[in-house]
């Protein structure tokens, strides 16, 4: 049972204006620190004491870490920018739809207004909606601390559930999401249509040229201890040609990679049957009629 | 700390704790009763505020996040006192609301809704209140509101 909500806890509060200086704030304070991006995560897990801090680290007045940026090597999505402005980005909607059609069926209109792009990776809930669109993109982390920066592939930056590769001293500074040719589509599917978390998420991405498939990538959410690829799917429709029946078989697949819990969203069977399903259906959205 | 901000036009400085919701602030210091506490937690939309035209949960904001070139917008803001603005015209008209709780907050949600989208179909108006729950379950008629007060715009212009 999580307990309920009480006022905030005493804590120090912190509004750097640099990324410089909140780099440092971070050396010094690391684990008894944390940053406050959006805040729609933070502030009720503090106010339920599921975390503590303190001193609470604003990341809100340095404008550096928010904005997107079409660059040579990519798409550059700031830590800070809020999911409403992904959202609402022509060059995001152009480059990276999926990670606009994931956003759009997140939280509620009034959360995206405050959530950020870092927020949502880093707070690292298997059911975080914007990951298996960025799984499915091959998009890269950079982290950056005092001591210098990182890039890391999304792959590999979940480690568990709320755990990532993140060190205690590192700010999630940007994603980077490479610009390629190819289809992509993103389902979920929750308790009620809006404003509910996923009991399933998937995303897929695939080129299909000459009626075959390439480059395929699969990715679910909530159903393992992060957000996963669906690596056999993906290998059993490499080179493939793009039809229903190859996809309903390679789907089945999903299957022996996740691994499901109960919880008071769905039970472990339906969850695995919906991760065939939604895989089944983001598939077909890409090569169902070839 | 200190805070400065704009509340419904005025230029607000106070001293605050750094642990203080805006909500709690809004509430308990500068007496603006119409944001309501219902779930303190992000979850219902009773403490909805516009921050800057934008719908937000006040609850999940600290007062001392507040700049002083920071706009925030109460259901006191709508209207001169004694008046009301067309939009809690269009929810008295309509019976938008029956326990009153969540009121406050549909209201700021339709007017950022009907300021950038002043004609919104019925599928848009339930898109733009996802986040605001009723616990009266009276949606029909606040849809029935939105819709209204988006006429009454219209035809007072």
């Amino acid at each position: 049972m999580e307990a309920g909500a009480r006022p905030l806890p005493k804590m120090d509060y912190a509004s750097p204006s640099s990324l410089k200086e909140a780099l440092e704030l971070l050396k010094k304070y690391k684990n008894k620190a944390r940053l406050l991006s959006g805040g729609t995560d933070l502030i009720p897990k503090m106010k339920k004491r599921l975390v503590t801090a303190e001193v609470v680290i604003d990341l809100n007045r340095i404008p550096k870490l928010a904005g997107i940026e079409l660059r040579k090597d990519g798409l550059h999505i700031g830590g800070l920018t809020r999911l409403t402005e992904i959202k609402e980005s022509r060059v995001v909607r152009e480059k990276a739809p999926v990670l606009v059609q994931a956003i759009g069926v997140m939280a509620c209109p009034p959360i995206r207004h405050r959530g950020t792009m870092a927020g949502n990776l880093c707070t690292a809930s298997p059911a975080a909606d914007t990951a298996p669109p960025l799984l499915v993109l091959n998009a890269s982390i950079r982290l950056q601390s005092a001591k210098g920066k990182r890039v890391v592939p999304i792959k590999e930056f979940f480690q568990g559930p709320q755990k990532t590769v993140r060190r205690p001293d590192e700010i999630l500074t940007e994603v980077i999401i490479p610009i390629q040719k190819g289809s992509s589509a993103f389902m979920k599917l929750g308790r009620r249509k809006a404003f509910t978390l996923s009991v399933v998420s998937a995303a897929a991405f695939a080129r299909v040229r000459g009626g075959k498939f390439e480059d395929v990538r699969v990715a679910l959410g909530a159903v393992a201890p992060t957000p996963i690829r669906g690596r056999k799917v993906e290998e059993a429709l490499e080179g493939k040609e793009a039809n229903e029946q190859n996809i309903a078989q390679a789907a089945e697949l999903i299957k022996g990679e996740v691994k499901p819990i109960s919880d008071l969203r769905a039970s472990e069977e339906y969850r695995r049957e919906m991760s065939v399903v939604l895989t089944r259906r983001v598939l077909g959205q890409i090569g169902g009629r070839g | 700390m200190k805070v400065q901000f704009k509340l419904n036009g005025r230029a607000i400085t106070e001293e605050v704790e750094d642990y203080e919701t805006l909500l709690d602030f809004l509430r308990e210091t500068l007496n603006v009763t119409s944001v309501k506490k219902g779930c303190d937690e992000g979850d219902c939309g009773a403490c909805t505020i516009l921050l800057n035209g934008k719908p937000v949960r006040s609850c999940l904001l600290l007062a001392v996040q507040m700049r002083e070139k920071d706009e925030v917008t109460t259901v006191e803001g709508l209207s001169k006192p004694g008046e009301l603005s067309v939009i809690q015209e269009a929810f008295v008209e309509k019976y938008g609301f029956q326990c009153g709780f969540c009121t406050p907050g549909m209201i700021l949600t339709t007017k950022a809704l009907l300021d950038v989208n002043p004609r919104p179909t019925v599928e848009e108006i339930k898109d733009q209140f996802e986040g605001n729950l009723c616990r009266c379950t009276g949606y029909e008629q606040i849809i029935e509101s939105v819709l209204r007060a988006a006429e009454l715009r219209a035809n007072r212009r």
